[in-house]
């Protein structure tokens, strides 16, 4: 009855490893590449500018590992909030 | 292009973490490769750890190394141990009484294109880690294999490797996967060939069976590939006529990578082919 076993559960150390791994990993490649965050940071400022005036300085991104998933958090400070801003419309540029 | 007019492949052998196979992988490829006929050179770059001379049984005649060609202490002819069991191998040891710091990335360079000269394939066995002795290593060369075993540290470790190989420009990039256990995957306790190409997501160029016969070979100074036909002497012959250009499938869905139905249904039904 191996196989049953095997395949109603995935309890073994194996799946553990795989997730393990694939979290770490978004930190390891989020962690070598400065440039990619720098970019991620002028995107995010360039949008949020928009519709709020922000304290562009005092901005602060990080990967945040919970347990089974990564999340990316930015601690943006508010000055004031605009008024009466449109949504960009489908396709339409900054 | 070496002597005879064929283009030559420099082919580092690397990986993140220490102990994982890269001297075994590059002593045994070396010499299947010149088994089948290619001119062969095996460079021991793990300068002041220098390994691939006693793995591959070649210590007692060892004279010059490495480190002595970069400085013109001797000439590249009288550095090269010649393999008197197989046609076409040598191998260039590494200084064992020398630091990394010995070598510079442009004397590697350089000596990768004198070796070029004279031979089809240059297959150099790098240090564990990302310092200066791994760069050291990567530097002259076009190809990279990484070796990782299915394991949490050696697989992260991998991926920074690849990442840094990436960044080299060196193309292809392939792995191998040395130590697997089939009994291990089979009980759920050790990631798959698959778990470990889906995180990475690289190409696959074998698979290599934990297998006593690599300590008993190591022990002997006799690399597997010489004339075993245990199952990691055979999983090395495959890499090597891989590496070659040959279309060699990927056997046993368990040992090596099988995808797609048949192996989903063989897993389902626990099949132990
Ligand atoms: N497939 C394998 N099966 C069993 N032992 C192995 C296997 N591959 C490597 N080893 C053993 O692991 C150890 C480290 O291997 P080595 O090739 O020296 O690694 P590295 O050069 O990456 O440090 C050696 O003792 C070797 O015999
Ligand atoms: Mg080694």
């Amino acid at each position: 009855m191996g196989f049953l076993k095997r395949f109603f559960s995935n309890g073994g150390s194996k799946s553990v490893a795989k997730e393990r791994l694939q979290i770490v990993l978004i930190h390891d490649r989020a962690d070598i590449s400065p440039e990619m965050l720098d970019g991620l940071r002028r995107d995010i400022i360039s949008v949020i500018t928009r519709y709020m005036e922000i304290d562009s300085s005092r901005i602060e991104m990080d990967f945040d590992r919970a347990d089974r998933s990564v999340a990316f958090v930015a601690n943006i400070p508010v000055i004031r909030i605009k008024r009466g801003v449109a949504p960009l419309r489908d396709g339409e540029q900054l | 292009m070496d002597s005879s007019g064929v283009q030559s492949r420099v082919i580092v052998i690397t990986s993140g973490k220490g102990g994982v196979g890269k001297t075994t992988t590059t002593s045994n490829l070396s010499v299947a490769l010149a088994r089948s006929g290619h001119r062969v050179v095996a460079v021991d770059a793990d300068i002041g750890l220098r390994n691939l001379d006693v793995v591959m049984g070649l210590e007692n005649r060892v004279v010059y190394n490495l480190i002595d060609v970069v400085e013109g202490s001797c000439k590249l002819s009288q550095a090269l141990v010649r393999d008197k069991r197989v046609d076409n191998l040598f191998l260039l040891p590494a200084a064992q009484t020398r630091t990394k710091d010995a070598v510079s990335s442009g004397q590697m360079e350089e000596l990768c294109s004198m070796l070029r000269e004279e031979f089809e394939y240059i297959l150099i066995d790098s240090p564990a880690g990302i310092e200066s002795g791994f760069r050291n290593a990567v530097v002259g060369a076009d190809e990279a294999l990484v070796i990782s075993t299915p394991e949490v540290p050696s697989v992260r470790d991998a991926d920074r490797i690849i990442g840094l190989l990436e960044s080299m420009e060196k193309a292809p990039i392939r792995l191998v996967v040395n130590r697997l256990r089939t009994s291990m995957v089979r009980e759920g306790e050790m990631l798959d060939v698959n778990d470990v190409l889906d995180i990475l997501a690289i190409d696959l160029i074998g698979v290599v069976p934990e297998d006593d016969s690599v300590v008993k070979s190591a022990n002997r100074g006799e690399p597997l590939t010489l004339s075993d036909s245990s199952p990691a002497a055979l999983a090395f012959q495959r890499i090597a006529a891989r590496l070659a250009g040959d279309e060699v499938p990927f056997p046993k869905f368990d040992e090596e990578n099988e995808r797609g139905l048949l192996a989903g249904l063989r897993r389902l039904f626990g099949k132990k082919d």
